[in-house]
């Protein structure tokens, strides 16, 4: 079942010097209790796409869409006091810096019980048993005791557990995780990667998992979505992604990959992600694509269909191997 | 904490020193000579002046005095008034009150309009609502106080007769004073209408001592706001589904509350200097009116007493400021 379905959104920003569109007619479709993890490089555009679902964008960005519905709710006509009562409670965010994420004149405790209090109504005795509950289901230890800590008292990866009992306090449907663990130790990385995946599984809840960690996406994620530019160039399963990558940007992504690399030089996508002023007429990604020819840097490509993983290519790659099989 | 305290308590030593240097000489550089002016016009005799230039104290050498003076200020002995004949410290606390008083109206007057004012024009960054509060505030910071008295006494005591001139009550009234605030004392007196005339009394000065340490405020208030509003932890309380009333009142203003403290706390040292002017215009009795008669008459102990004090007052302002940091934000508490 479609639990957030998302339809040719875009984002613009009013800045200075004209409008930037960070996001380019994206379509996404999260399934109930599925994995969708959305990779790409940074200004991408994939936090303010699912910034853009949540309502949290500043008011400098204009969000154009033909649909954004959760669970059955129109997202682009809804009224602010009607958003709050979904968002944090049937739809939460965690994101990237657990120590600037979490206020720091608040205890923990105070913190996550106040969810508790505006989503659920809990009596004070009830937020407390929950709050407890909560920080023994995302492996805080002592959580008597650490339910009156200040941000500042935890390290990075607890503050990131916090984070994600506060999240999951109001049991959501789905969970949008904003690069949770770019911020942590890679042993802490791993940790807080199994927490999510386990909680899925307990709670049956969807996972969109925003990251620009390859390796990250390949232990986790189900299906897979790859951004460029504000633009989504691709989507498959992640088997299917890793296997035949149709898109030329997927491919090098992956070529990129140290542990998938052939030679001693470790293959780079020359070039950067475009700009507010040096976007291309044709293919986004045609100055950096070393398949690119006239027609590419002219015309934009459209998305193909789900069979070449709706890549916005004119020459997708592995389309042979894809018949083949 | 304890140690902290302590601490700081020893920093006020040195301070404390060179305040009574400061006022020591500060009133003995202005011209003048307090025995020719408590002579009056009959002026006096050479004889008289020696005798009365002995007698306290002017003819022995200046630091001889000022050790004395000093070594009396650390016994709590603040020296008597060449003209009242009483201790510098009685006279201090019994007109204290009346300005405590005024200092206290005028910052509640900044805080409760300054604060909320902030908070909304940072709220509504860019709108209209922003630009004419900070607009106002900003003539409100730069109107000199005086005028603005003068102004106000004009227009709300003169052509519209809704407020009095000067003074603290109407005459009409008498209690003893028990407490020395004309607001607790007039409510304790029973008398009807007493404590309407206190309050009658009190607005104007209240409003024109309030007026720079309100711009003061909501300036800042507001930029610490516009801070704070950008910070990721607002977001996560979007992110929660909060309510922007409880985004902004809560999890913002608890954290902008650091910068605007410390508008407060050196708003304390502003309202005192302030207070003088006031007092003078609204014949308020209060210690600024009685600092800057003593400074006419040359009373060298009230002068040196008064000032001193007042810097103690800032001094402890300003401690207590630095420990309520830690109390709104636990991440700056002293160990």
């Amino acid at each position: 079942m479609t639990l957030l379905r998302i339809r040719n959104l875009s984002v613009d920003f009013a800045t200075a010097s004209g409008a930037f569109r960070a996001v380019d007619g994206v379509d996404q479709d999260v399934d109930t209790g599925e994995i969708l993890a959305i990779v790409g490089e940074s200004g991408s555009g994939k936090s303010v796409s699912m910034l853009a679902v949540m309502g949290l964008l500043p008011w400098t960005a204009t969000i154009t869409a033909d649909e954004v519905t959760f669970d059955g709710h129109d997202l682009l006509n809804i009224d602010s006091r009607a958003r709050r009562r979904i968002v944090g409670n049937d739809l939460a965010m965690i994101f990237q810096e657990p120590m600037s994420s979490l206020n720091p004149c608040f205890t923990v405790g105070w913190q996550i019980k106040e969810a508790l209090r505006f989503h659920l109504g809990l009596n004070r005795r009830d937020r407390h048993a929950r709050a407890v509950e909560l920080f023994e289901q995302v492996g805080i230890p002592d959580p008597e005791k650490r339910l009156s800590a200040f941000p500042h008292q935890l390290s990075g990866g607890m503050n990131q557990r916090v984070m994600i009992a506060m999240a999951i306090a109001c049991k959501p449907k789905l969970l949008i995780a904003d690069e949770p663990t770019t911020a942590l130790d890679v042993t802490i990385q791993a940790q807080i990667l199994d927490l999510l995946a386990s909680l899925r599984e307990e709670t049956g809840m969807g996972l969109v998992l925003i990251t620009h960690d390859m390796g990250v996406v390949a232990e986790t994620a189900e299906r897979v979505s790859v951004q460029y530019a504000g633009q989504k160039v691709e989507e498959q399963p992640v088997g299917d992604l890793f296997d035949v990558p149709h898109h030329p940007y997927t491919a090098a992504l992956l070529d990129a990959l140290p542990e998938r690399a052939t030679e001693r030089m470790l293959p780079t996508i020359p070039g950067v992600v475009p700009g507010q002023f040096d976007r291309p007429q044709g293919c986004l990604f045609s100055p950096r694509c070393k398949f690119a020819d006239d027609r590419c840097r002219s015309t934009p490509p459209p998305a193909l269909g789900a069979e070449l993983g709706h890549a916005r290519c004119f020459y997708p790659l592995n389309t042979d191997e894809r018949i083949a099989s | 904490m304890l140690n902290y305290v302590l601490s700081r308590l020893l920093t006020f030593i040195p301070t404390f020193i060179g305040v009574t240097l400061i006022s020591f000489s500060f009133i003995r550089a202005l011209p003048g000579d307090p025995i020719v002016v408590m002579a009056g016009e009959r002026g006096l005799t050479d004889e008289r002046y020696a005798e009365l230039s002995a007698q306290f104290g002017f003819d022995r050498p200046i630091y001889v005095q000022f050790w004395e003076y000093l070594t009396g200020v650390l016994q709590g002995d603040l020296g008597t008034s060449f003209v009242t004949k009483r201790p510098v410290w009685d006279e201090f606390f019994a007109l204290f009150p009346a300005t405590l008083e005024l200092s206290v109206c005028a910052m509640i007057f900044a805080v409760v309009l300054g604060l909320p004012a902030g908070v909304i024009a940072a709220v509504n960054r860019g709108k209209l609502f922003d630009r004419a509060l900070m607009s106002t505030a900003l003539v409100g910071y730069s109107m000199p106080i005086f005028w603005w008295a003068l102004l106000l006494i004009i227009v709300f005591s003169g052509n519209l007769g809704w407020t009095p001139v000067s003074g603290r009550i109407s005459l009409m009234y008498y209690f003893p004073d028990a407490t020395g605030f004309m607001l607790i004392d007039s409510l304790a007196s029973g008398q009807k209408g007493a404590f309407a005339s206190a309050v009658q009394h009190l607005l104007l000065p209240t409003i024109v001592l309030g007026t720079i340490p309100l711009a003061v405020i909501a300036r800042q208030t507001r930029s610490a706001m516009l801070e704070v509003l950008g910070e990721d932890y607002i977001r996560t309380a979007r992110a929660k589904g909060m309510s922007p009333g409880r985004i902004n009142g809560v999890h913002a203003l608890r954290n902008a509350m650091i910068p605007v403290i410390t508008v407060i706390g050196l708003s304390v040292g502003t309202l005192l200097a302030g207070a003088i002017l006031t007092e003078t215009i609204f014949s308020w009795p209060g210690i600024g009116k009685w600092m800057v008669d003593s400074i006419f008459r040359r009373d060298y102990p009230v002068v040196q007493g008064g000032l001193l004090l007042i810097a103690v007052m800032v001094m402890v302002v300003n401690l207590t400021v630095d420990m309520l940091y830690g109390v709104i934000n636990p991440k700056i508490r002293k160990r």
